[in-house]
């Protein structure tokens, strides 16, 4: 029985985007449709142990949450003034034997644009994000972004009335603001992905849910866009899809037995996901092929390069390192700079990346970023400053907060005391 | 002349309220529109939804920002204000965008409740 119920829960979280999406159309309210759709679980959870499942399970979730949502409705004291919604639901009364899946039409375009709406916070639209389409409980949302269970349950209900107060429409946006919001979406998705995959806090260092239910929204997104009749493939929502898919290839490679994180020239790369790299590989060709370059594009290059390299001194550096200056007409974060010194440090040497790096510290903006001076102290170690390279990661150590990452530093820190 | 006369009151606190006390506050601002409307000096006047339905505007570069809450910065001050009925907030933002302040300081979008019946 228990086994049952989780495959009955299981289904529904994965049709939760598609049906949510079709209910929030019709209803044009969050909750209602939500509470409709747990209403329609529980009766899947009496029905279908002893009816089995049905052949269209979303379809059936969709109807069956449809009617409950009229009964609730009734159920309203403030039956009048919803009675329009009643109307309208009434006038398409659905047949209990078409549970046609192709009958509701796929709305997940316009919940995607909704939840990712710029006028909502950035954290509001992770978890709002991750609720609807993701059918992520509350709670597994609050674990991963370690805030506390009423705390995203708040943040949730806030953006959910935001939507409804502030009047954000549930649409595909008009051509004029869809490259506006399109990077919206991707920026979200971009944020959840590498949430999963370089936990900010706390000790897992990759969440894998979160970096796969990136990569799946990402995979509907791109799809949704292509068959669409009025809109059109994205260069960008590609490339984005390429660099999440070519980074996760090597998710296996990454953390140690132990939990320790292993940098990319030490890792063991016969565990990298070498089918995923050939989907991400060819994905990123599609989207270079659409000839709207872009940041994500020039990211997911860089991933490639790196996948492509069978062993560490095969790196093809000087290109990286290209691809890093591109990266900067797109970008002033100081992040992207760091990233193009080392590049161009792998490719001419520790001393030419430690002046550039020089340069940077100038600027300040790095001084409080455990990753700046943990790249200095490695450039240091190279060229053979070794007092200067544990002063280095004495401080990166000290900035840092993700426990592996941590460990890590601590044992270069170790293996520095050997050379010295 | 005309006055524009801004309610500042504490939204923590409103929230507060039992029902009761709520409803006792709505009768007073009834009682005050009435007031003003029988002694002719009603213009117009609503109630905002509070600052978690806020959304503010501003144009730096030619690209319009659109932020969640009131985020006006406390060196700049109310120097006007439009009420414009809107299909969405997508279109308020576009307006909001187009006011010659947004350029230079903030637009602060709050919607105006519409009581039913």
């Amino acid at each position: 029985m228990e086994a049952i119920h989780q495959t009955i829960e299981r289904t529904f979280r994965e049709e939760s985007g598609r049906v949510l999406a079709a209910l929030i159309s019709t209803l044009n309210d969050f909750d209602l449709a939500e509470d409709a759709f747990q209403d329609a679980l529980i009766v899947a959870l009496e029905k279908w142990p002893q009816d089995g499942r049905p052949t269209n399970p979303g379809a059936w979730i969709t109807t069956t949450a449809r009617n409950k949502a009229i009964d609730r409705l009734r159920r309203r004291q403030n039956f009048d003034r919803k009675q329009a919604h009643l109307v309208a639901l009434a006038q398409k009364p659905p047949a209990p034997d078409e549970y046609e899946m192709d009958s509701i039409p796929d709305e997940r375009l316009k919940l995607i644009f909704t939840c990712c709406h710029p006028a909502l916070s950035l954290e509001a639209q992770v978890a709002l994000t991750l609720r609807t389409l993701g059918g992520l409980e509350t709670a597994e949302i609050a674990n991963a972004f370690l805030v506390p269970v009423p705390t995203m349950a708040q943040r949730l209900v806030r953006a959910k009335r935001k939507i409804q107060q502030a009047g954000i429409p549930y649409r595909v946006p008009p051509t004029d603001l869809l490259p506006e919001r399109l990077h919206a979406v991707l920026t979200t998705l971009y944020l959840i992905f590498n949430e999963g995959y370089n936990a900010s806090s706390g000790d897992a260092l990759i969440r894998q849910e979160l970096s796969s239910e990136a990569i799946r929204l990402a995979q509907i997104l791109n799809q949704l866009l292509a068959d669409d009749p009025n809109l059109a493939e994205d260069a960008e929502a590609l490339g984005l899809l390429a660099l999440m898919l070519l980074h996760d290839a090597r998710r296996q490679a990454r953390v140690g037995r132990t939990g320790e994180l292993i940098l990319l020239e030490a890792q063991d790369r016969s565990l990298w996901d070498s089918e995923q790299i050939g989907v991400g590989t060819a994905v990123l060709h599609h989207a270079l092929s659409l000839k709207q370059p872009g940041p994500y594009q020039i990211q997911a290059a860089i991933a490639a390069l790196h996948d492509q390299a069978a062993t560490p001194q095969e790196t093809d550096w000087p290109q990286i390192a290209a691809l890093y200056q591109a990266l900067q007409q797109y970008t002033e974060s100081p992040v992207v700079r760091l990233n193009w010194a080392v590049a161009v440090a792998m490719a001419e040497g520790p001393m030419r990346g430690l002046a550039l790096l020089d340069e940077l510290a100038e600027a300040g903006t790095l001084d409080h970023y455990h990753l700046f001076h943990a790249a200095r102290a490695d450039l240091l170690r190279r060229a053979g400053f070794y007092d200067d390279a544990h002063d280095a990661y004495t401080i990166a150590l000290d900035l840092c907060q993700n426990a592996v990452e941590k460990r890590f530093l601590r044992r270069r820190l170790a293996e520095l005391g050997h050379e010295r | 002349m005309q006055y524009l006369l801004m309610i500042y009151t504490s939204e923590q606190q409103d929230a507060q309220r039992t029902p009761e006390e709520s409803e006792a506050n709505m009768g007073e601002y009834f009682a005050f529109t009435n007031e003003a409307r029988e002694a002719g000096v009603m213009m117009a006047g609503d109630a905002l939804h509070p600052t978690t339905a806020a959304t503010t505007v501003r144009v730096r570069h030619g690209q319009i920002s659109s932020t969640d809450g009131p985020f006006a910065e406390t060196k700049e001050q109310l120097g006007g204000y439009y009420l414009l009925n809107c299909e969405n907030l997508d279109e308020a933002i576009k307006w909001a965008a187009k006011i010659p302040g947004a350029r230079d300081g903030s637009i602060e979008i709050r919607p105006v409740w519409e009581f039913e019946g």
